[in-house]
């Protein structure tokens, strides 16, 4: 059986979701070919006009768009920012995020729970960005989220997988697709994510602000298979203290 | 005089003025009047009012600010 992410019903063979701020036009579409990545996140914003060029005009059609409601304070701000995305016709996903704290950027998880009930009711794939909370995180699902997306660290902060031991407990106790946003820096920690259990890795700053930025996606998307595969193979036991030899204590050539 | 994206704006009669004067591509934006969004078939049928209150938004790269 192949090894596939479900978000309510919908089906992806990548678990390397790819932001898509930071990048000039040219480079987004390397990021997404060597990511190999099957969604996206786009912000929406005040249009100028003019003709202009557009982010759609570099994002091949068969990838699936995941707006975002960046620069919503509050529930209310988020659904009104899904619904406008939604009119655009690419489709019913949307990724959650309220965000009143404007040091660190954190979800307001209270105000994500209140969006999540409304657009989940509207008919939205509903993926919020969230705190990894488990009283909220089974909140979300009972308010019909499509996963949970707790933060690694604050929003492009590069600095990995800070909040690790709570996002394991979403993973080992909400039975639904945990994907783990926000702070991933490295292909390294991105590989961790995945071998806990992560469902997927959602990443931006990482790659936008490589070196090469079509060379780090590709980094990304091996190190996220390697972490899934590792997760589906089983890690082995860690012990605390003291060790385990790998051949026999016996038999030694010794006098 | 209408508010369009948050500046004061000359007046126009239609919303397809607006869009056409400006060139705004209609296929990757949305358009809210006074909180109300409007379906792009319907663009060609709305009248802009003095003191509309007119959002035009599309995609573009990125997440939180």
């Amino acid at each position: 059986m192949e090894d596939k992410l479900i978000l309510n019903g919908h089906e992806f063979t990548s678990r390397f979701i790819l932001g898509s701020g930071k990048y000039s036009l040219e480079l987004i579409k390397a990021a997404v070919k060597n990511a190999g990545a099957q969604i996206i996140t786009l912000a929406l914003r005040r249009a100028q006009g003019g003709a202009e060029e557009n982010i759609l005009d570099y994002i091949p059609k068969d990838v699936t768009l995941l707006p975002n409601t960046s620069g919503a304070r509050n529930a209310e701000e988020a659904v009104r920012i899904a619904r406008l995305a939604r009119e655009t016709g690419c489709g019913n996903f949307i990724k959650i995020e309220a965000i009143r704290d404007t040091k660190y950027l954190l979800p307001d998880n209270y105000e994500t729970l209140k969006a999540t009930e409304i657009l989940a009711n509207e008919g939205f794939v509903v993926m919020p960005y969230m705190y990894p909370d488990l009283n909220v995180a089974r909140d979300l699902k009972n308010a019909g989220a499509a996963c949970l997306m707790p933060l690694g660290s604050p929003i492009g902060s590069n600095k990995g997988l800070c909040t690790k031991e709570f996002i394991q407990i979403l993973i080992d106790e909400v039975d639904m697709p945990v994907i783990v946003d926000a702070g991933i820096g490295r292909p390294s920690q991105a590989c961790e994510a995945m071998e806990m259990g992560a469902a997927a890795v959602m990443a931006n700053t990482a790659i936008a602000t490589a070196g090469d930025v079509a060379a780090m996606a590709a980094a990304f998307r091996k190190a996220i298979e390697a972490g899934r595969e590792a997760y589906l193979a089983g890690v082995g036991d860690v012990i605390e203290n003291g060790s385990r030899a790998s051949s026999p204590l016996t038999g030694f050539l010794r006098n | 005089m209408i508010i369009l994206n948050g500046q004061e704006s000359e007046n126009y009669s239609t919303l397809s003025e607006l869009l056409d004067k400006n060139g705004y591509r209609r296929e990757i934006i949305v358009v809210e009047i006074n909180g109300v969004i409007i379906r792009k078939d319907d663009y060609d049928m709305i009248d802009i009012k003095d003191g509309d209150i007119i959002e035009i938004v599309h995609f573009m790269g990125g997440g939180s600010r």
